[in-house]
């Protein structure tokens, strides 16, 4: 039966946000042309070319290392922490005051859907801001030592799947501790952090202390090699984050790495399921799947497999998955064709290693890129599905019968970013939870966020932490966290 | 001075809580400061490196899986043990790296004291480097330091036993286990060294002590994917940039050598400690 | 009301449970066993299942969407009147705003059902006869059930002897607290026998029920002894109706006709006084046990205030602009 409640388009407004067709390079306080190339980032949605931004040079590295460098030392570094401070609460607030913008914005450039942009990535992105104004002042309290000091100009490298809200998890914390940025966005969304130059603009934000850099792996590359910058901080894949600790072998630089993952969420047969439903579902298709922390192995006790999977599958069926600016999609465009061919490759892989591939029905757009929620059962941990990052809505479901396996099974990667457990007996989510090797395990939860709250891998997912005291200690020179 | 012909010890690795030989059966002469030989010391292989690696991740689980009181009963026990054979230290000390006695017993008694000390870190290390995080939702977060792994230190090449003792206790006083690379030219204290561990209730696997050639050595650590982290104190110098790129490839975490080596006998801080730790942070809704 | 659904259509896999029949009596043959089932049933996270419901509260129903929905939620709505001041005149003019909920536009649907105490049922009788709107009473020494057994029974008959097609009784929430389950069970029972022919809806009373967990062993409970439908609240305990016990109710019914093949309403009562939070539970009902509930016949709407703010959206989504109270008639 045809159901009589079929929900009208509700489409957010594009008319708030107003993207120029070209975009230069933010140095030293001023949109300046580089002296490279451009690239057209698209809308993965519908395939439209959004802007042309460009292409940062090792010249246009030097530059904005420069003016991160003489802001650094003539106006950041000495200026009164409680300042510093104050610049970031600014800042805060205008991401606040903007925040349509840059959701519709995310959206448009990234392609997820404007009810994670809008609830959860802008908000976020604030609260990061808002949360380390207020170390600015106190880092003296924060147990690293008594006078902490920053290392300098920061070289950041971001990645494509929270634009903004991974600029606010590397920009605030730097800012916050006393050093200067030279930012470089991911090639196919660069425009939320070119809006952000925006909003240091109008926060009156001394010149050089924020400097974005477009541009693709080369510009990457030349800011982590760049010579003058002190500390390196990199979110992304673990073959990047590989060579970039290679780069930085033998040199000065600290690195902080925030790298792949292979989480697995672990389901007890007491779990409360239909909330544990719910966790699979935010921890696997959340964000189309591309989070590094994703909840990509489900790990089900076998007593519960099938009544566990039923559910599931009848929840993904509500799953509403299209247009981005849709505040009732679920689930937008994969971010780039790039990314929708490596989904693709590891879906077959996975069909031809005998996993059966479920998918519900979903109409898909004509333009764009699109892949549908996708449920592999009858996974084995030798399959390339349970041990490679898809970075997709893919998730792939092992089964387990005692914890001593669920913990095995889920320590059986060389990833450690996350897992998750879901069971109502307290003294089981301690233990395992203590067992896992990974940073961060969420109990009967799953994809929490929060500046206060320490994010990082273990293992082959990175080091370092973003977020809380522990994560000033990446900006601090000696600090120990 | 009697005429009784001493009996000499043979020197051996400490692995997996037993005394082999190299599995290679090499040897290498040890001299004293002077010139004048020592011993025999077993010159580590690849392989022994390789068997230390399994040994010290089979002891992983239950070495951090201890209570911090636990442990640090374990390395306080160290001390106790050290003090006893404080004699022998003495004389390995001065002979290895030609202190006078006096200077040699403040050496022993320096690294006797600093096994007190990290055996006092073990259960504050939760108190002062966790939290409880107070996000902004019906959740309770906290966040615990927890051990990285299986560690492999390349121990300082010049102090013999304070500076072995200040890179290998910190290691353990956070529940990793270790792989080390001993001083090559001075490796006898390491050796006795051994032996007290063996006799002091740390568990068989949770240290191994290889004797021998850090820069020989060192190249399979840093390229071992189950050594989670490196401390590269002792690497030669020439080759710190190279073990620290070969670590790249499985991520793991480097402790940087410093330019010279340090004077062991400063209070060293968290600094041993922070970079062989890891952060975990646990989440729960709460409700009714 | 009894809906038996084909097997084809059962979710496969679902929870080992007891068939109809057979295995429920087990699960009531004692306090013990009626007790480890209910304890058995899965947990709710509280924190879970609030944010899942806040998360479908965002859901932008538009245009025709909406449209729909507030017709719908209007043919939905048990129109309340539950005061000690109620007098045959105004239950008289409630029935009449029943029938045609706005004076200024026939094609407004009518509402499903008044609903009054059992004294008055007789009034809402005659003045909705041949409508097919139901007469709903509330019975069993509504709202707080603290009377003896025999006084509910007697309640519930006279309710239905007067003409009450559907009974709301309330549930012993202190029987139920203190863990007298069967107590509860035989008592639904009891005056599902006593309603004859009239639809039972068990109301729960959720909010002193207070947990999530209970919410859950209190529907299976009703399920269980013949309820044709949970009702959250008696509207005067707060909270009242909230998203997320709808939602934990919702997933119950859902759960139950799994397990039994027998499709048991949901009615939501008490502080939903808006279209949005009308719309919301609209939402909430597509999205957790789909179409098959998407009607009066399985979802109501206890409410009073919520008809006239459902009357005034209809009217800006008809005439393109806002209205205002006295567009609408005063209950």
């Amino acid at each position: 039966m045809a159901n009589p409640f079929e929900y009208a388009p509700a489409p957010e407004s594009r008319s708030i946000v107003d993207v120029a067709p070209s975009y230069g390079l933010f140095v030293d306080g001023e949109f300046v042309d580089g002296s490279g190339e451009t690239l057209k980032t698209v809308n993965p949605a519908t395939e439209e070319v959004l802007s042309e931004v460009a292409v940062g040079t090792e010249a246009d590295v030097d530059r904005a290392v420069r003016a991160a460098r003489r802001a650094y030392t003539r106006v950041w570094g000495p200026m009164r922490p409680a300042d510093r401070g104050k610049y970031l609460f600014r800042i805060a607030r205008i991401l606040q005051e903007r925040a349509r913008e840059f959701a519709v914005l995310e959206s448009l450039d990234n392609g997820k859907p404007i009810r994670e942009s809008r609830d959860v990535d802008v908000p976020l992105a604030a609260a990061h801001f808002f949360h380390h104004a207020g170390w600015a002042d106190k880092l003296a309290y924060a147990g690293l030592g008594p006078d902490p000091r920053p290392h300098g100009v920061a070289g950041q490298v971001i990645p494509w799947n929270f634009p903004l809200l991974m600029l606010a998890w590397k920009v605030a914390p730097a800012l916050a501790t006393g050093n200067t940025v030279v930012l470089k966005p991911a090639e196919t969304t660069p425009l939320t952090a070119l809006l952000f130059a925006q909003v240091c603009q109008q926060a009156d934000l001394p010149p050089g202390v924020v400097n974005v850099v477009t541009g693709a792996g080369e510009t990457g590359r030349a800011v982590v090699e760049h010579a003058d910058v002190d500390k390196v901080a990199f979110t992304g894949s673990t073959e990047v984050g590989r060579s970039i600790a290679r780069a930085v072998a033998g040199t000065r630089k600290v690195l902080t790495l925030e790298l792949g993952g292979k989480a697995a969420n672990i389901v007890f047969d007491d779990a409360p399921v239909d909330q544990a439903v719910e966790g699979i579902v935010r921890g696997i298709f959340f964000n189309q799947g591309h989070v590094c922390c994703a909840g990509s192995r489900l790990l089900v006790q076998e007593s519960v497999h099938d009544e566990v999977i039923a559910s599931l599958q009848r929840r993904i069926g509500t799953l509403r998955v299209g247009d981005p600016l849709d505040k009732n999609t679920d689930i937008g465009a994969i971010n780039s064709h790039q990314q929708l061919e490596r989904i693709r490759e590891l879906v077959g892989i996975g069909e031809a290693e005998g996993a059966q591939r479920w998918q519900p029905a979903c109409d898909l757009p004509d333009r764009g890129y699109w892949f549908p929620p996708t449920v592999f059962t009858d996974v084995s941990p030798a399959h390339r599905i349970a041990r490679d990052e898809v970075f997709g809505p893919v998730l792939s479901v092992l089964t387990f019968r005692t914890p001593d396996e669920a913990v095995a099974k889920a320590n059986n990667t060389t990833y450690g970013l996350s897992a998750g457990v879901w069971t109502e007996k307290g003294s089981r989510i301690l233990a395992i939870a203590d067992r896992l090797r990974a940073g961060v395990v969420w109990a009967n939860t799953f994809n929490q966020f929060d500046p206060t709250s320490p994010f990082g891998g273990y293992k082959q997912s990175g080091y370092g932490r973003e977020g809380g005291r522990q994560g000033l200690a990446a900006y601090l020179k000696g600090a120990s966290h | 001075m009697t005429d009784r012909l001493a009996v000499r010890k043979t020197s051996k690795l400490y692995l997996g809580g037993a005394f082999p030989r190299s599995e290679s059966g090499r040897t290498y002469a040890v001299t004293d400061a002077r010139g004048a030989f020592l011993a025999n010391a077993a010159w580590a292989s690849r392989k022994d490196a390789r068997d230390a690696v399994v040994a010290a991740r089979g002891a992983f689980a239950k070495w951090s899986g201890a209570t911090a009181y636990n442990r640090g009963q374990v390395l306080y026990r160290v001390a106790e043990v050290m003090e006893g054979r404080q004699a022998q230290f003495c004389e390995e000390v001065a002979a290895g790296e030609g202190l006078s006695a006096g200077r040699a017993r403040a050496v022993v008694d320096a690294a006797v004291d600093r096994w007190v000390w990290y055996a006092g870190w073990t259960d504050k290390l939760a108190s002062v480097l966790g939290s409880a995080n107070p996000v902004a939702g019906p959740f309770f977060d906290f966040s615990t330091p927890e051990p990285t792994g299986v560690v492999a230190v390349l121990a300082p090449q010049r102090s013999s036993l304070l500076g072995l003792v200040s890179v290998l206790a910190p290691v353990l006083a956070g529940g990793n286990t270790a792989v080390v690379v001993t001083s090559r030219d001075r490796p006898l204290p390491a050796v006795t060294l051994g032996e007290v561990l063996a006799t002091s209730d740390v568990p068989g696997g949770v240290v191994n002590l290889l004797t021998g050639d850090a820069g020989e050595i060192g190249p399979w650590l840093a390229e071992h994917d189950d050594v989670d982290a490196i401390d590269l104190t002792g690497a030669p110098p020439a080759q710190a940039m190279e073990l620290e790129r070969l670590a790249a490839g499985s991520i793991k975490r480097v402790l940087r050598p410093p330019a010279e080596e340090p004077d062991w006998s400063a209070d060293p801080g968290l600094s041993r400690m922070t970079p062989f730790l890891e952060t975990k942070t646990v989440w729960h809704p709460i409700g009714l | 009301m009894t809906h038996v659904l084909d097997p084809g259509t059962l979710a496969a896999g679902t929870r080992p449970g007891p068939g109809p029949g057979t295995a429920f009596d087990d699960v009531t043959r004692s306090d013990a066993a009626l007790r480890a089932f209910l304890h058995g049933l899965p947990g709710v996270d509280q924190v879970g299942a609030e944010q899942r419901a806040a998360t479908l509260g965002t859901r932008s129903i538009k245009t025709t969407a909406k449209a729909w929905a507030i017709d719908t939620a209007i043919s939905m709505v048990d129109l309340t009147t539950l005061e000690g001041a109620d007098t045959p005149g105004r239950v008289r003019s409630l029935a009449a705003k029943a029938r045609r909920p706005d004076p200024a536009d026939p094609t407004a649907p009518a509402v499903a059902a008044v609903c009054v105490y059992g004294d008055l049922a007789g009034v809402a009788r005659e003045a909705l006869a041949g409508t097919g709107i139901r007469v709903a009473a509330v019975a069993t020494a509504f709202p707080s059930g603290r009377a003896s057994r025999e006084v509910k029974l007697a309640d519930v008959r006279d309710a239905v002897g007067n003409g009450a097609d559907e009974i709301d009784m309330v549930i012993d929430r202190g029987a139920f607290l203190s863990g007298r389950y069967l107590e509860v069970f035989e008592e639904i029972v009891a005056v599902k026998e006593a309603c004859g022919g009239a639809h039972l809806k068990v109301i729960l009373e959720t909010g002193e029920l207070v947990t999530y967990d209970n919410a859950r062993r209190a529907s299976w409970l009703a399920m269980l002894a013949g309820a044709d439908f949970v009702k959250t609240s008696t509207g005067k305990i707060s909270p009242a109706a909230t998203l997320p016990v709808c939602l934990v109710m919702l997933e119950a019914v859902r759960d139950f006709r799994a397990a039994t093949g027998r499709q048991v309403g949901v009615k939501p009562a008490g502080g939903i006084r808006t279209t949005k939070d009308a719309v919301k539970h609209l939402v909430l009902v597509n999205e957790t046990v789909g179409a098959d509930w998407l009607s009066p016949d399985w979802f109501r709407l206890g409410a009073s205030s919520l008809l006239n703010d459902l009357l005034l959206q209809r009217q800006k989504l008809r005439t393109g602009h806002y209205s205002g109270p006295d567009h609408v008639s005063v209950d």
